[in-house]
């Protein structure tokens, strides 16, 4: 078994970057995660087809120069192993790894819901679509239309339309006085207002929201809801997401505190379990600036620099003033949880229909009668659906947290018994 | 350039494309086919929902998240 690292940052975005970055001055060892092959997280994701920015750039080359900072990528968290240790697993091999101090900084996903045709081939997450197309996917020529809600709806149909596709309509579901006030608000962040701008699509529609993908064994055409009237759009592609909700499992199977889908971090970026903090979306969904100004927190906090981890509160506030605009803008239509026919499928692991679940009163009745949730994803992806549209509250998942090798899994047996 | 092989048929890539981009640009452009049997294509491209998992040189990955490399042989059938 290895020596425990000082610190260990679970989640390698931009508040774990920056979470490394503010405290490896310390000289502490510092071990860095990340489940996808580079560092970044999903809006610094590289790839063919992306075009990062240079504070992402700078972040990584600094990244590179510490010494003290073990950068782990292609790694995920499979389970508890005791106290503060965890099983981890890449794609050559599975190791125990324990930790003095833990940042958590396990991002957001989109939120997907379920409606027809949501399993047709040609439907991706709007995020989704934005990660293929950095990660090289080709949309040249085809026709996209992008629906859901948030600003992420714009900033994927902006890398689509650059890689060449048509933008054939962006519906957001928001109605006119919510995103009108959030568009006046703006001014108080001038590089938000300007990405906003240089975003914009003429195809934006607000108050109008997806209905149906159509199609035989590929997506061919999306009804959406304008007003009162459906119009129906032939496209290539639905890029559809209702945005984000925090990565919040493994803090929860840690024992931290969650409370309205997000840990619970207080003015230090920690969490409610001594020496383990949160910072970024997975603490509440609020941006990049907010994500990298919590990072630093938590990293500061974790080196005990509480005087300079202090001086960046105000910066945090006005972040967070934004970030709460921005949720209170996009709020759900109710329509949203009406989408799904009897046949629509929920879980798309275990293949359940809306209408075999919607008898049962939890998740866990749910979940026993069905098998939902009980498939590859975890329920990542039924159980965050199921909550928007049931209120079910989804359970602590058990490990392993996501498919491991037993080999892997055989690396428990070294673990000692739990202090 | 790396090429790859998937579902038996070649396919040149640029470097850095990840296996579910690569695949859905292949073949029926889809990753699995569920326990209903219906074909899926990737969905969420970042590691969470499990639909673009491919057996790639005989190991279960997530192909949003694995790097094309040469030689490389993605199975997306059972």
């Amino acid at each position: 078994m290895s020596r425990p690292v000082d610190l260990l940052i679970i989640g390698a975005g931009p508040a774990g970057m920056a979470a490394a970055l503010a405290a490896a001055p310390s000289g502490i060892n510092i071990a860095l995660l990340d489940d996808n092959p580079v560092p970044g997280g999903q809006i610094w994701r590289d790839g063919p087809q992306a075009q990062l920015p240079g504070l992402a750039n700078d972040m990584r080359a600094q990244l590179a120069r510490h010494p003290n900072i073990h950068l782990h990528s292609a790694c995920k968290v499979v389970a508890l192993a005791g106290h503060k240790r965890l099983l981890l697993e890449d794609p050559e091999r599975g190791w125990l790894l324990s930790y003095h101090k833990l940042i958590l900084c396990t991002g957001a996903r989109e939120r997907l819901l379920p409606f027809p045709g949501w399993t047709l081939p040609g439907v991706t997450g709007a995020g989704g679509l934005q990660a293929l197309i950095k990660g090289g996917l080709s949309v040249e020529g085809e026709r996209v239309v992008v629906a859901g809600t948030g600003p992420l709806l714009l900033a994927s149909a902006a890398t689509a339309r650059k890689n060449g596709a048509r933008i054939v309509r962006v519906a957001e579901q928001a109605g006119p006085g919510a995103v009108g006030r959030f568009a006046m608000g703006l001014w108080q962040w001038p590089n938000k207002a300007i990405q906003a701008l240089t975003l914009f699509s003429g195809a934006y529609r607000i108050a109008a929201h997806v209905v149906e993908a159509l199609g035989s064994d590929r997506l061919e055409a999306v009804r959406i809801q304008m007003g009162e009237r459906v119009e129906e759009v032939a496209c290539e592609r639905l890029a559809c997401g209702f945005s984000l909700v925090p990565n919040v499992e493994v803090a929860k199977a840690l024992g931290c505190e969650v409370r309205d889908q997000a840990i619970v971090v207080d003015n230090w970026q920690a969490s409610t379990l001594t020496d383990h903090y949160a910072a970024g979306e997975c603490t509440g969904f609020g941006g990049s600036e907010l994500a990298l100004v919590e990072g630093r927190i938590a990293g500061l906090v974790a080196i005990d620099r509480q005087d300079q981890a202090r001086a960046l509160w105000p910066q945090r506030e006005r972040w967070q003033r934004f970030a709460d605009r921005l949720n209170r803008a996009f709020a759900l239509d109710p329509a949203l949880k009406r989408l799904a026919a009897p046949d629509t499928l929920v879980c798309r692991c275990e293949d359940v229909a809306y209408a075999s679940l919607v008898e049962h009163g939890t998740w866990s009745a749910a979940k026993l009668n069905t098998r939902c949730g009980m498939g590859a994803c975890q329920g990542r992806i039924c159980s965050t659906a199921a909550q928007t549209l049931f209120g079910w509250e989804p359970p602590v998942l058990r490990p392993p947290f996501s498919p491991a090798r037993i080999a892997t899994l055989a690396c428990l047996d070294e673990a000692e018994p739990a202090a | 350039m790396p090429e790859l092989i998937i579902d038996g048929q070649p396919l040149r890539v640029a470097q850095g494309t990840t296996v579910a981009a690569a695949l859905m640009s292949a073949g029926d452009r889809c990753s699995r086919t569920s326990v209903s049997g219906q074909r899926r294509a990737p969905l969420c491209g970042m590691g969470i929902c499990q639909e673009c998992r491919v057996n790639v040189d005989g190991l279960r990955r997530l192909a949003c998240q694995t790097l094309c490399r040469d030689g490389m042989h993605v199975e997306t059938r059972p």
